[in-house]
């Protein structure tokens, strides 16, 4: 009998750890001037040094320090008096120098930490990952596998490299271990990566898109029976491109490693792919025998020694913490707790906040983005956000507010431009789902549900206001949806003499 | 009259007055090349169109009277460790047969823009690791002062064209005396500038830390001429000095070196020294102290373990350095039958491409970086040079240079040490400690030892940025041997008859 | 000092990513054994206060401004590729995963 999730967790323990990559947004790459833009032609954005020609050599591009360092303070790390530039040492055809030039043991920032909260049976609960660090590296250039069934490596022919993404800064950020999650694992990874996401996008240092690539998150867990005081092996799952991801995989890695113990397997250190389909993560490379990076501090390049006046003047610079920012939300748009929670869990708090800059009503925005748009892209199973932006929505709820649309056209309004047929009056004109409320129209209709319907009509008449609902139905059907239910209703009566 | 036998200054006068053109000069030189170099084979290959280009360019410059560098319009051989941009750049290696830089290194850049013919470039071991040329993939070169003796490594083929006259200025590299040592076995002028003093960008790495490319020559003048032509700060080279070139031209043309301390190294005496080598090292003390320099005896016991730590740095360094020869993006691809993999065929390819000596040097330093075995050999090593770097400072607190001879032998038969490494690397034992240090070092000849009549080399180190000291001294002790000798030493070696 | 077996070359010579024959694997384990045999003596004096040197010459803070600058054009990019395709690098199959 296989384990489910719930029973997983009152039998084990999850450990989690996450390793968060970030490609930052300078407009050149890490050791050399060439464009970081995205989509260009293939090797249009390359030099001898991001191909690593014999002979090239690396200069670090002071931005992306610049960037680090916010990254740390943000994070409330400290900042390394001294830092160094370290070589990590393997064989690849996407890394044109067959290394890395990353951090090794003394990475720019160190020891910080993200406070998040997740919604527990005990209510609201707050937990604090810890981090280990924040440094730089390099990014790799991309493979296309020509030949294989799926695109996918395994029966590939021949591979073509493209190396204008080789070289362009990356950010890692690496947790210490996550322990004391209990089965709360998901929420707490979840809420981890878009607490950060939130934190990264208001530092203006990365579009953090993670369906485009610019932030990547690796999901480690292991378990262990509760109460063992033991840690258990852990695995390494990759390819995690959302936020629902991140819960999902470790979700499926939890009920995974669960069943494996359960009949007596061991679990094997290696790396995995989470499958967006199925939710569950695929075996991938064993690092059993892990690769012997050889570190060595980087001979081409500097130690980086940043003045602490410097950081003092970065510090300065931050931007409202999330954290401070949602409570100030909160208190101006008075929201409850628990909705307030659920709307930054959801990764929503942004797109809610540019609709009410919009000029939409605060509970109307929220109750959009946190129902019908989150709804339809829970359906979809992807995130709210990529199906619609805070300008259709604002829009939407605009027509609402002036007439134009009710409750029940605007839901269709919204499918519309989820669609992809064009704003919200794109496809108002395209569908016809304008409210009619013009008064000769509506009259029009309620006489010919009069004429169908005598006897109501005269029951109506003699007073009977309920009995006004089937002829109103009759209206609304007669107008595809699209009347004014109320104005129906008000014209209905005054014709029946009943107002 | 200038022949191909002047220096490059009694060449530079030449040109401005007219005596001689530049297309003349580099004719002349390429008719020596063509005479004697099916003996000597110190270059690989020979760019006949571009240097006449150049030449011709410079001498319409001059007829129009534009102000020209100094050394415009002399013939150079450039050691083929250098990118030159469209010209076969091998390092002497099977793994980049036919490569074609599409790019200058900055060495290459600044001499185009200073009007230097760049006649070809020229045989070394391969990717510059060796003390023979013997390592060369395409067959040694050959001391021109007798043809069955090697002409020594790294940069045999630079020292071996000047002394067979086939060019007046060479560019060398020299990581643990590569340039130096040729340059006493051939009975030239070879520096190693400071550590950071010219650019390494374009310089096709071994051991990124201790690389310099430097000039070579047949006196001291020159070596200082070319010298301010390649030196100076490089924002494409992270590790090159931001500060002035040093005035070694002033400084080779003082001709004065009264009251100067010079350091004998009492660890660079004993054991090991041919005893003509001693000698002749000894007559050029006795010169210095007779121009009015003082002597010092001066002790650097780290000294001893020198040679042990640089070959822990060096081949770590050039493990990693080396990786990117792949077969992927340039260089040969061996074994690429459409069904094997990218491995298999970068094993193959690395096989076939790399060298004895390259490859047990790659061996060596994956050895000394592994895991579990760093801190033992790559991390010890690094402490050495601290001690290495104290023992300079200390000496240099007693004396304005420190002197050794350049070699511990002559010029050996070629043949006679390939199937020993450790015997081969022990020519370097008194070049190492400079590279380490990052300190500046030279080699003058200093006289013919009696039991062979080969050329003698004299060493001369000056402080980290002090280069200007090393030319001082190095200009002064050739004239006062020119002086006893009457002739320059040159002019005893053998004259190629050729073919 | 450790004696290095062919085995243990084979494993660093996997790492390198040279292939080797069982001839050359076993030449090279001796000479290994020789030169770490000598090189070894630098842990006599690396002493645990000494600091390690990595840079000869001590700099710090080398960095350059976040600005664009032309790069190769495909064609100079690829001109010593040894086989390529719709202006990438053909490479062969790569195993492992992505």
């Amino acid at each position: 009998m296989s384990l489910n999730y719930e029973a997983a967790v009152e039998k084990y323990e999850p450990t989690l750890g996450l390793e968060v990559h970030v490609e930052l947004n300078t407009k050149s790459k890490m050791f050399c001037s060439c464009s970081t833009e995205f989509g260009g032609a293939p090797n249009t954005q390359t030099c001898p040094v991001c191909l690593g020609l014999p002979g090239a050599l690396p200069v670090v591009n002071g931005k992306a320090i610049e960037s680090t360092i916010l990254i740390g303070l943000a994070l409330n790390c400290s900042i390394a008096p001294f830092s160094r530039f370290a070589r990590k040492n393997y064989f690849y055809p996407d890394m044109p120098k067959n290394f890395q030039t990353s951090q090794y043991d003394e990475p720019i920032c160190v020891n910080g930490y993200l406070d998040v909260e997740i919604e527990t049976d005990e209510g609201l609960k707050p937990f604090r990952v810890e981090i280990e660090r924040v440094h730089m590296e390099e990014d790799t250039g991309k493979s296309l596998h020509v030949g294989g069934a799926t695109g996918r490596i395994h029966g590939a022919d021949y591979s073509l490299l493209d190396y204008n993404r080789a070289g362009i800064p990356l950010v890692e950020i690496v947790t210490k271990i996550v322990g004391g999650t209990g089965k709360y694992a998901p929420q707490v990874a979840r809420a981890y990566v878009t607490e950060l996401r939130d934190i990264l996008r208001s530092l203006g240092v990365s579009d953090v898109k993670m369906e485009q690539g610019s932030m990547r998150c690796d999901v480690n867990l292991s378990l262990a029976p509760i109460g063992s005081g033991q840690l258990g092996t852990r695995s390494e799952t990759k390819n995690v491109n959302s936020l629902r991801s991140v819960e999902r995989a470790v979700i499926g890695e939890v009920v995974r490693q669960s069943n494996r113990l359960e009949a007596g397997e061991r679990i094997v250190q290696e790396t995995r792919h989470f499958q967006e389909e199925s939710g569950q993560t695929r075996s991938g490379r064993s690092k059993e025998q892990a690769e012997d990076y050889r570190y060595f501090p980087e001979p081409d390049l500097v130690p980086v020694v940043p003045d602490s006046a410097w950081i003092e003047e970065l510090r300065a610079t931050l931007p409202e913490k999330p954290s401070t920012r949602r409570a100030r939300l909160k208190a101006e748009w008075s929201v409850p707790d628990k909705e307030m929670t659920s709307l930054v869990n959801a990764g929503l708090l942004d797109v809610v906040e540019e609709t009410i800059n919009l000029g939409a009503e605060p509970a109307r925005a929220r109750s959009w983005w946190l129902g019908e748009v989150s709804r339809l892209a829970n359906e979809r199973e992807v995130d709210p956000t990529t199906l619609i932006t805070p300008s259709q929505v604002a829009e939407v709820i605009a027509l609402i507010a002036s007439g134009d649309l009710t409750d029940k056209l605007a839901r269709q309004v919204v499918e519309g431009v989820i669609a992809g047929e064009g704003s919200p009056s794109d496809v108002i004109a395209k569908r016809g789902l304008k409210v009619v409320s013009d008064d000769g129209a509506l009259m029009a209709a309620i006489e010919a549900a009069i004429a169908a319907q005598p006897d109501t009509a005269e029951r109506v008449r003699g007073g009977n206001i309920p009995a006004a609902g089937a002829l109103i139905g009759a209206v609304m059907k007669a107008t595809g949806g699209q009347a004014d239910a109320a104005k129906v209703r008000e014209l209905l009566l005054k014709h029946l003499g009943q107002l | 009259m200038t022949s191909i036998r002047s220096s490059a200054s009694e060449m530079a006068a030449a040109l401005a007055s007219g005596e001689t053109t530049s297309v003349a000069l580099t004719e002349a030189h390429y008719a020596q090349i063509e005479k004697v170099d099916g003996d000597v084979h110190a270059f690989l290959y020979l760019d006949k169109e571009g240097a006449l280009a150049q030449a011709a360019d410079v001498d319409a410059k001059r007829q129009k009277g534009e102000e020209l560098s100094p050394l415009a319009g002399i013939p150079l051989a450039l050691k083929d460790v250098l990118t030159q941009k469209g010209i076969p750049t091998t390092c002497g290696s099977k793994m980049l047969e036919g490569w074609r830089p599409p790019y200058d290194s900055t060495v290459v850049t600044r001499l185009k823009n200073a009007g230097v013919v760049i006649l070809g470039k020229t045989n070394m071991d391969e990717f510059a690791m060796g003390s023979s040329t013997e390592n060369s993939a395409y067959g040694p070169t050959h001391n021109p002062w007798d043809l069955t003796r090697i002409p020594g490594g790294s940069g045999g083929g630079s020292a071996a064209a000047l002394a067979a006259f086939e060019a007046p200025l060479a560019i060398g590299t020299d990581t643990g005396g590569s340039i130096r040592q040729p340059a006493a076995v051939t009975g030239t002028v070879g520096v190693k500038p400071t550590y950071g003093g010219v650019s390494r960008y374009g310089l096709i790495a071994f051991s990124s830390s201790l690389d310099q490319a430097g000039p070579c020559a047949r006196t001291v003048l020159d070596a200082a001429l070319l010298h301010e032509v390649i030196a100076g700060h490089d924002e494409r080279d992270s590790t090159s000095i931001n500060a002035p070139v040093p005035q070694v031209v002033k400084a080779a043309k003082k001709l004065d070196v009264k009251g100067m301390k010079i350091g004998v190294v009492k660890e660079l005496q004993g054991e090991g020294f041919q005893q003509g080598v001693l000698e002749k090292f000894h007559e050029g003390l006795d010169a210095l102290v007779s121009a009015g320099a003082e002597l010092v005896e001066v002790s650097c016991p780290t000294f001893d373990y020198a040679l042990a730590a640089y070959y822990l740095i060096a081949p770590s360094e050039c493990s990693s350095n080396l990786a990117r020869f792949d077969s992927m993006r340039y260089g040969i691809r061996v074994g690429d039958n459409g069904e094997r993999s990218a491995e298999e065929v970068m094993k193959m390819t690395r096989h076939e491409g790399f060298g004895p000596e390259v490859k047990r040097r790659i061996i060596l330093g994956t050895y000394a970086l592994s895991s579990g075995y760093y801190d033992a050999y790559y991390g010890s090593a690094q402490k050495v040079r601290t001690l290495l770097m104290r023992d300079f400072n200390a000496a240099f607190a007693q004396a304005d240079v420190l002197v050794s001879p350049t070699a511990p032998t002559t010029a050996f038969k070629i043949g006679e040490n390939v199937d020993d490494p450790l015997a081969m690397y022990l020519n370097d034992i008194a070049t190492i400690p400079v590279n380490m240090a990052g300190i500046g070092g030279m080699s003058l000849p200093c006289g013919l030892a009696d039991e062979d009549g080969l050329p003698v080399g004299f060493q001369i180190m000056s402080p980290a940025m002090r280069d200007d000291l090393m030319y001082q001294v190095g200009g002064a002790l050739e004239a006062a041997l020119l002086s006893k000798w009457g002739a320059p030493l040159l002019d005893k070696a053998p004259v190629l008859a050729g073919n | 000092m450790a004696a290095i077996s062919r085995d243990d070359v084979a494993h660093l010579a996997k790492l390198a990513r040279i292939e080797m024959n069982d001839a050359e694997l076993d030449h090279l384990a001796q000479e290994m054994d020789v030169i770490l045999g000598a090189v070894a003596r630098v842990q006599e004096v690396a002493a645990a206060d000494v600091p390690p040197t990595s840079h000869p010459i001590p700099v710090n803070n080398v960095v350059r401004e976040d600005v664009v600058r032309p790069s190769l054009t495909p064609g100079e990019a690829l001109s010593g590729a040894p086989a390529q395709a719709e202006d990438r690098f053909k490479v062969p199959q790569i195993l492992g995963e992505e």
